[in-house]
């Protein structure tokens, strides 16, 4: 989880993680997740030792890791989701 | 400060610590004599159901409101048409040793007529409630429940693991404390069954739990939300693990149902499964909001709800405090004035864990004293009382 809003390319240690470092591939904002390695598509996705959901498409380390890359296993509008906003676009407004 | 404070001697053996005046409507098409019966009144609150047609659901949580240990009075305020009884309701209440009045508008004449005669029951049942015996409380005397609502990424890491870490020192001391959210358990099946203290609560935590996939997949609903997205939760399974924290680590005793409290005298760690039996009709989304969740806990006899919020929220509560938590440290600032603690030392690493769960119980203490959450003072008093179908079992 990024403690402070990172821009690409930006050098950052993993807390708790015996001195991991690894750079960001992309914007991530406070509070998102930090991709810690490499995942291939369908790969279960772990947070707290828990898997919080798949990747949606393959994952390099450093990626941001969120809505337009990781869904979850049991509500089926998870993929729907605007990535920045989060707001849903699956109901129609007409 | 003082560990003891007075509080209010219930006929039960619970005792409350506050005590309101309570303006029951029956039906929609009396809530706004209600509400203008208890306005100006500073010690009367509203609550009320909007149905005509009545629902056992809907009647219990009523008359666990009604009859909370934060309740000396209750006027029950009828139109003349709806199937929900405002003399029962006040028969219950006054059997409980509470002053209680009724009255169907249609018996009295207009919206004018109405709201005066509303007041003059006010009035009357204020006096009744001065001479209601009081009684010296500690925090063991205290059942606490939690809720969290706008979660963003400081929920799970800050404010629901102080709210946890404050509920071990409340049972520690003899209290209850009580959870809900079970829609925000998805994927813990076996954490929770771990958390169990006996086997027959084992049992009763599995079958709260089994009901989350069907009733979810059956509203096409979870329990996750835009908001949540924006601040950095990704999936309901993520939302969960944070959401958990504020249980704390003691083990569970049982699981209530909505309207049902923890056994006189049960100190310890509960689960309150406000989720629709599946055997009964649906009556739509019926899990909608904070504000539901809050009455269900109050509903259960706390006599305070924590609410830990992560991107702000404004709710309160009619009857119990509701005492606002938030760790993000923009928020608190942002709403100055709306959240009671500001538990974000913990992410910044300020201050330990320990620290933190001291502070919130000489916070409740306060509160419990008298002291008024940011919610009080405010006015909020929303509530939310929904057709839904559980099956109870009266003991």
């Amino acid at each position: 989880m990024a403690l402070d809003d990172f821009p690409a390319g930006e050098q950052v240690c993993v807390r708790g993680g015996d001195g991991l470092t690894l750079r960001t591939r992309e914007k991530v904002p406070r509070g998102h997740k930090v991709a810690l390695a490499d995942l291939p598509e369908s790969a279960p996705i772990r947070r707290y030792g828990h898997v919080i959901g798949l990747a949606t498409q393959p994952i390099a380390t450093g990626s941001w890791v969120h809505l337009h890359n990781c869904r979850s296993q049991w509500d089926e509008r998870s993929t729907t989701f605007d990535r920045d906003s989060g707001a849903a676009t699956d109901t129609p407004y007409v | 400060m003082s560990d003891t404070w007075q509080g209010w001697q219930r006929d039960d053996g619970r005792m409350g610590i506050r005590n309101h005046l309570l303006v029951v409507y029956t039906v929609q098409c009396s809530q706004m004599v209600a509400q203008q019966i208890a306005a100006g009144e500073p010690n009367a609150q509203v609550i009320g159901f909007h149905g005509c047609t009545d629902n056992d659901y809907a009647v219990r949580l009523l008359l666990a409101l009604a009859r909370h240990p934060n309740v000396g009075g209750v006027l029950a305020v009828g139109l003349g048409c709806e199937y929900v009884r405002p003399d029962l309701i006040a028969q219950r209440v006054g059997e409980s040793g509470r002053a209680a009045a009724w009255f169907r508008i249609q018996d009295i004449g207009g919206t004018a007529d109405s709201i005066a005669h509303g007041k003059m029951w006010l009035a009357d049942l204020s006096r009744q409630m001065a001479g209601q015996p009081r009684g010296e409380m500690t925090v063991g005397d205290l059942c606490i429940g939690a809720e969290c609502g706008g979660s963003d990424w400081t929920s799970g890491v800050a404010g629901n693991p102080a709210v946890g870490a404050m509920f071990d020192r409340l049972i520690d001391a003899g209290g209850a404390a009580v959870v809900e959210e079970t829609l925000e358990m998805v994927g813990l099946a076996d954490v929770l069954r771990q958390r169990a203290a006996t086997p027959e609560a084992a049992d009763a935590l599995t079958q709260a739990y089994e009901k989350i996939e069907p009733y979810c997949r059956a509203t096409g609903q979870w329990s996750v939300s835009p908001g949540n997205f924006a601040g950095g939760l990704t999936t309901i399974e993520e939302k969960s693990l944070g959401a958990f924290c504020k249980s704390g680590s003691k083990p569970f005793q049982g699981v209530l149902k909505v309207g049902q409290s923890p056994p006189a005298g049960a100190a310890g760690l509960w689960l309150l499964d406000s989720v629709p039996d599946l055997d009964g009709p649906l009556h739509g989304l019926s899990n909608p909001n904070d504000t539901e969740g809050i009455i269900d806990l109050i509903a259960a006899g706390c006599h305070i709800v924590c609410f830990v919020t992560g991107r702000g929220s404004l709710i309160g509560g009619p009857i119990a405090p509701v005492f606002k938590i938030t760790g993000n440290s923009d928020t608190f600032r942002r709403l100055a004035g709306d959240i009671d603690h500001d538990a974000s030392a913990l992410l910044s690493g300020q201050k330990q864990m320990t620290a933190v769960a001291g502070e919130l119980i000489a916070q409740v203490q306060r509160i419990a004293a008298g002291e008024p959450t940011c919610a009080e003072r405010l006015g909020h008093h929303e509530y939310l009382i929904p057709y839904k179908h559980q099956n109870v079992t009266r003991c």
